[in-house]
């Protein structure tokens, strides 16, 4: 199994992401932003969190408009996976990829702790190892993750069964208590909590772990 | 050539932050303050013969979030 992680200026999470994928046993290709295509034979991309180009102008907006971006929307139309998270999730919103945008946190605070999620979908290769309306701790870090759609937009996502989690006691004021969206293919996944972070004893957690290893289990099936 | 291009949130869309904006004026005795939005204001320096239909579509690719946000553009 192939994955790659774009790197930007700013990213932070990005070697985290590829440990995590890493250790579920994919061989992992960290890609410079500048970059214009991705690696050949890609199985899944994924967009890390951080703070790209500082967050300038909107959370997620330079990064989106990067000449990698190109090849990653090209990516996703083919119906290739990606994983954003945080920063990442930001950025597949920016770029179209997935609906809707995510605003300032409603109580305007920057808010780093583990929240409890809820599985709302376990029918996609990113949550297939989990039970539905499992609850599992994840941390989420994140100044901007109050993810917004229109109530049209909402009903659609909702009766397509594109949510992926919600927020059990929802931190930022997000539409729904939605905190990770897939696409309409059940391929791309977008979320503000880190499951990476979730990923080793060592991080106080390792309820993210299941995600990368069905992610693993999945692809190698597809 | 200069244009102004006015970022806002769209109607509807919860301002948390001019409603912070709107507890501090209150809190300062500024009584009477109903409603505060924040937005952005971008100011752009253009080659002479640039025209608003170009920067209409700046606004469109970058400048603004047209899921979230509006944009008037000014020429100057």
């Amino acid at each position: 199994m192939k994955a790659a992680v774009i790197v930007f200026p700013g990213s932070n999470c990005d070697r985290d992401l590829a440990v995590a994928f890493e250790r579920a046993g994919m061989d992992v290709t960290m890609v410079w932003h500048k970059d214009t295509s991705l690696p050949e034979g890609l199985d899944i991309v994924g967009v890390p969190g951080g703070f790209s180009f500082g967050d300038y102008l909107r959370c997620g907006a330079i990064a989106a408009n990067s000449p990698i971006c190109r090849s990653l929307i090209n990516h996703t139309e083919r119906g290739g996976y990606a994983l954003g998270v945080c920063n990442g999730f930001q950025i597949l919103t920016e770029t179209g990829i997935l609906p809707g945008a995510l605003r300032r946190n409603g109580g305007l605070k920057y808010i780093c702790r583990t929240v409890g999620l809820k599985v709302e979908n376990n029918e996609t290769a990113f949550t297939c190892a989990y039970d539905k309306e499992q609850v599992i701790d994840v941390p989420i870090a994140h100044h901007d993750g109050n993810y917004f759609v229109d109530d049209a937009k909402l009903a659609q996502l909702q009766g397509e069964g594109r949510i992926a989690f919600t927020y059990m006691d929802n931190p930022n004021g997000s539409v729904a208590d939605i905190a990770g969206v897939i696409s309409k293919n059940r391929r791309v996944l977008g979320m503000m909590p880190h499951p990476e972070r979730a990923a080793d004893a060592d991080h106080g957690g390792t309820d993210g772990v299941a995600m990368f290893r069905s992610l693993m289990e999945q692809l190698a099936t597809a | 050539m200069k244009a102004r291009v006015y970022v806002m949130l769209k109607n509807g869309v919860l301002d948390p932050q001019g409603e912070a904006v709107r507890h501090a004026l209150g809190s300062l005795g500024f009584d009477g303050v109903e409603g505060v939005r924040q937005g952005k204001v971008i100011e752009l320096d253009l080659a002479e013969g640039s025209t608003e239909a170009t920067v209409n579509e700046m606004c469109e690719k970058l400048l603004a979030n047209t899921v979230i946000e509006s944009y008037r553009v000014e020429l100057m």
